[in-house]
C-alpha cells in the first residue's frame, strides 16, 4: 500500500475524478465570478471591461450598506440563538433526559428536514393578518391585544425571520453539540462532582471547556450559514417590505439576475466571501486562546 | 505490517478502472434529453406562462384543440409557469443560457424586453406576421401603444389591450349617497365618507412586487397634474421625481394611506386577495386594468354581480394639466416569440394565434386584446362592451408610472408601493429612493 500511495501516477489517477469534479463545479465558477467583478453587463447585452468601477460602486452604494448591516444583524442574532439554544438542548439531552432523549431529539430535529419554502409558508400563515388573522394574531386578540401586520415593518419582519430560522435549525445544533458532549468522559464529570462541583459551576469549569472544540465548530457552521442566508428570507418576506429585510445574498441575486448587472452582482458576492473568511479566521484565532490561562 | 504490493499490471488495471469510472460519471452528468424517438416527428411549442395570468394558456389550449388542431398536430403545446414577481429573472437566466421557450411574456420591465430584442433574442413581429400573411392582425391602436413602449419597434404581440381606471361597487356608493367622483378631491371626500361609515374605501395590493397597484395611483396623479409627458420628462432627465410638483402626487397617495383608505395592512395583501376583496363587496373602489374583466365576468369569483360594477376614469386633479380623457392604456403582458426556436412549428403557431386569439379571448374570457377580431362575437357582457366603447372613443392614452424606468427603479418603486399605501413611508421618501435608482 505504501508503494502504491508513493507512486505519483497512482495518486494522480486516484485524485483526478474528485479533483476534476470539484474544479468544474466549484473552482471554475468561483474564478469565473471573480473575473466578472472587472466587467459590467450581462449575457443579453454583452460585457464591457469596467476596471475597478464595480468596487467603487460597492463602496458608495447605500443599498449594499443597508444589506450588509441587515446581514450582520441577522447573522449575529440567529447564530447566538441557534448555538445557545442548541447547546441548552444538548445539555438537556445529556444531563437530564439521558438515554430517553431519543424522541425529544427527533421531534426537535424534525424542522431541519422540512423544505425551507414549506416552513416559510407555515410562518406566513402563522403570522398572517389578511385575509384572516393567523394563530399568532388570534392569540393576541384573545388577550385583548390588536392584530399586528408582522410583515409590514422591517423590525417586525426581522423578528419573524429570526424566530423561524432559529426554530428551524436549533435541532441540528442540538444534535451536533450533543455529539460533542457525549464524548466527555463520565469519569471526569464524576470526579468534578466528588470535588464539589455541581450545577452552574460544573457546567462552567468542566463541561464548557471540554466541549469548546465542538462549540467552535458549531459557531463557524452557524455564522457562515447565516451570513449566506437566502432561501428562507426570499420565501418568507422576499426581502420586504421595501428592501428592509434584504440580506447581501438577495441584493446580489437581484443585482445580477433582475437588474442584469452581473459584474456588480459578482462584486457583492466577493464582498460576502471576504466577510465569511474574515469571520471564520476571527473565530479560529479566538478559539486558540487557552480559556484556563 | 508489510502489505504485499500489487504488481504493475494490477496498477494499470486500477488506473484504467478509475478513468472508466470518471468517464461513466461524467457522461451521467450530461444531457439525457438527446434520445430522440424516431417514430415521432413532433416538435414541442413551449410557452412560459405565469400563474397570475391564466387567460393566455387557456386560449392557447383552445387554439390547439380547435380549428388549428390539424395545422398544429405536429407542434404540441408544452406549458410551464413562473410567478410574475420572478419572471424577469427567469427570462434573463433562460436567455443567458440560450434556452428561451418558443413563446414568452415580454418581461414585466419594458427595458428588459428592449434588451432582449436588441440582443437578437426575439422575433421581429412586423416581418413574421407579413410572412404568415396576417400583417393586419394587430389593431393600429394596440400597435401604437406597443411601439411607444418599446422604442418604436414591434417585437411583441398584444395578448391584451387594456385600459386602466377605478372600478367601483355601485351598490356601496348608492347606499352611502356618493355620486361618481370626477376629481381627486371628490374621490378623497368619498373615501372619507366611506371610511367614517366603516367601509374600506379602496382594495389595493401592496405585498412585495404587487405594490405596482399603488404606484399606478401615483403615476396617474402625476399625469393628471402635470400632463401626459410628465414621466417622459423624468426618463429624459429633464425633471426629477423629487421635484415639488412630482412629490405632491406621492404625498397625495401617502395621505390616503395614512388615512387608512387602503385597509389595515396593504403590505400583506397580494393581487389575488385585493381582487377578492373587491369582488366580495368588502371594498368600494379598486384600481385595476381591464384585464380584470376575465375575473369580473366569472360568477365564481365575482360575488357582487357584474352589473354592480361601474368604471370610473382616473379623475382630474383640480388645476392640473392632464385630463381624465387621457386613458391609461397598455398591452398588459405582451407576448414575444423566441428567435432561437422560431421554426416551422412556431410559424404555424403564430399564424393560428394571429388569426384566432382576438376572437377566442373575447368569446371565452371576455378579454379585449390588441388582435383584430376576425369572427365577431355576439352577446358580450355589458362591462366588456363598455370597455370596448371607452377604448374606441379615447382620444389619447398615457402609459404608467414605471413604464420608462430601468429594472432596478421599477423594482424599487413596486416593492415600496405597499409601504406608501400603509402610510409608513412618506411620499418624499418614496420618490427619493426611486429617483436614486434613476440616477
Amino acid at each position: 500500500m505504501r508503494q502504491v500511495l508513493g507512486d505519483r501516477k497512482t495518486i494522480a489517477v486516484l485524485l483526478a475524478p474528485a479533483l476534476i469534479c470539484y474544479s468544474l463545479i466549484m473552482l471554475a465558477p468561483m474564478v469565473w465570478s471573480l473575473g466578472y467583478t472587472l466587467f459590467s453587463g450581462n449575457p443579453i447585452r454583452g460585457f464591457s471591461f469596467a476596471g475597478l468601477a464595480n468596487f467603487d460602486t460597492l463602496l458608495h452604494d447605500p443599498k449594499s450598506g443597508q444589506a450588509l448591516l441587515f446581514t450582520i444583524k441577522y447573522a449575529v442574532t440567529v447564530t447566538i440563538g441557534q448555538v445557545v439554544l442548541g447547546y441548552l438542548l444538548a445539555l438537556l439531552y445529556v444531563f437530564q433526559l439521558k438515554r430517553s432523549s431519543g424522541l425529544i431529539r427527533t421531534l426537535v430535529f424534525f424542522p431541519v428536514v422540512l423544505p425551507t419554502v414549506a416552513v416559510s409558508l407555515l410562518f406566513q400563515k402563522l403570522f398572517a393578518i389578511v385575509p384572516q388573522d393567523g394563530p399568532v394574531n388570534s392569540l393576541m386578540n384573545l388577550f385583548g391585544a390588536e392584530s399586528i401586520n408582522w410583515f409590514g415593518g422591517g423590525g417586525r419582519a426581522f423578528l419573524v425571520i429570526a424566530l423561524m430560522d432559529i426554530w428551524r435549525s436549533m435541532g441540528f445544533y442540538g444534535v451536533l453539540l450533543y455529539a460533542g458532549l457525549v464524548d466527555i468522559s463520565d469519569d471526569v464529570i464524576e470526579s468534578a462532582r466528588l470535588d464539589g462541583a455541581g450545577g452552574w459551576r460544573l457546567a462552567r469549569t468542566v463541561v464548557l471547556p471540554l466541549s469548546r472544540p465542538v462549540l467552535i465548530s458549531a459557531l463557524i457552521f452557524s455564522i457562515n450559514g447565516t451570513l449566506k442566508v437566502f432561501d428562507s428570507i426570499y420565501a418568507l418576506t422576499g426581502g420586504g417590505p421595501g428592501a428592509q429585510t434584504s440580506p447581501l445574498t438577495l441584493h446580489m441575486y437581484r443585482t445580477a439576475f433582475a437588474y442584469g448587472d452581473y459584474g456588480y452582482g459578482a462584486t457583492i458576492a466577493l464582498s460576502l466571501t471576504i466577510c465569511c473568511l474574515l469571520v471564520t479566521v476571527a473565530v479560529f484565532r479566538g478559539s486558540r486562546q487557552d480559556p484556563t490561562a | 505490517m508489510i502489505i504485499k504490493t500489487a504488481p504493475k499490471r494490477r496498477q494499470t488495471v486500477l488506473a484504467g478502472l478509475c478513468v472508466l469510472g470518471l468517464a461513466v460519471g461524467l457522461s451521467a452528468c450530461g444531457d439525457s434529453s438527446s434520445s430522440d424517438d424516431p417514430a415521432s416527428n413532433q416538435v414541442e411549442f413551449s410557452f412560459l406562462g405565469m400563474p397570475e395570468n391564466t387567460t393566455v394558456e387557456a386560449v392557447l389550449q383552445t387554439i390547439a384543440a380547435g380549428s388549428c388542431a390539424t395545422d398544429l398536430a405536429d407542434y404540441p403545446l408544452k406549458t410551464s409557469s413562473q410567478p410574475q414577481a420572478s419572471y424577469d429573472q427567469q427570462l434573463q437566466l433562460l436567455a443567458g443560457n440560450d434556452a428561451l421557450p418558443s413563446l414568452i411574456f415580454a418581461a414585466n420591465t419594458p427595458s428588459l424586453a428592449i434588451e432582449l430584442h436588441d440582443g437578437g433574442y426575439l422575433v421581429d413581429i412586423d416581418q413574421a406576421l407579413t410572412e404568415v400573411g396576417l400583417a393586419d392582425a394587430i389593431l393600429p391602436a394596440a400597435e401604437s401603444v406597443l411601439r411607444s413602449l418599446y422604442g418604436g419597434d414591434l417585437f411583441t404581440l398584444p395578448a391584451e389591450f387594456n385600459i386602466e381606471g377605478i372600478w367601483y361597487n355601485k351598490a356601496i356608493l348608492a347606499q352611502h349617497g356618493i355620486a361618481q367622483p370626477t376629481t381627486w378631491d371628490e374621490l378623497t371626500a368619498a373615501n372619507q365618507k366611506l371610511a367614517d361609515a366603516g367601509v374600506q374605501p379602496f382594495a389595493v395590493a401592496g405585498s412585495g412586487g404587487d405594490g405596482w397597484n399603488v404606484t399606478r395611483l401615483v403615476g396617474n396623479h402625476i399625469f393628471r397634474s402635470l400632463g401626459a409627458d410628465a414621466m417622459r420628462q423624468v426618463a429624459d432627465g429633464k425633471a426629477k421625481l423629487t421635484d415639488p410638483e412630482y412629490l405632491a402626487s406621492a404625498e397625495a397617495v401617502a395621505a390616503w394611506g395614512q388615512a387608512g383608505y387602503f385597509g389595515p395592512a396593504p403590505t400583506a395583501v397580494d393581487y389575488a386577495t385585493a381582487m377578492n376583496t373587491f369582488l366580495t363587496g368588502q371594498a368600494a373602489f379598486y384600481y385595476m386594468g381591464s384585464w380584470a374583466l376575465a375575473s369580473f365576468n366569472d360568477p365564481t369569483q365575482n360575488q357582487i354581480g357584474d352589473d354592480n360594477i361601474g368604471f370610473l376614469p382616473f379623475p382630474n386633479v383640480t388645476g392640473g394639466k392632464g385630463s381624465a380623457a387621457e386613458v391609461p392604456a397598455n398591452a398588459g403582458m405582451p407576448l414575444a416569440l423566441s428567435s432561437a426556436s422560431y421554426d416551422a412549428g412556431a410559424k404555424a403557431w403564430l399564424g393560428c394565434l394571429a388569426q384566432n386569439y382576438g376572437t377566442l379571448a373575447l368569446r371565452d374570457k371576455g378579454q379585449i386584446t390588441g388582435f383584430r377580431v376576425f369572427d365577431p362575437v355576439a352577446d358580450l357582457p355589458a362591462l366588456t362592451t363598455e370597455v370596448q366603447d371607452i377604448i374606441a372613443n379615447a382620444p389619447s392614452s398615457v402609459l404608467w408610472f414605471e413604464a420608462l424606468f430601468s429594472a432596478q427603479a421599477t423594482t424599487t418603486a413596486q416593492t415600496n408601493g405597499g409601504l406608501l399605501a400603509e402610510g409608513s413611508l412618506s411620499g418624499a421618501d418614496f420618490m427619493s429612493i426611486v429617483q436614486a435608482d434613476l440616477g
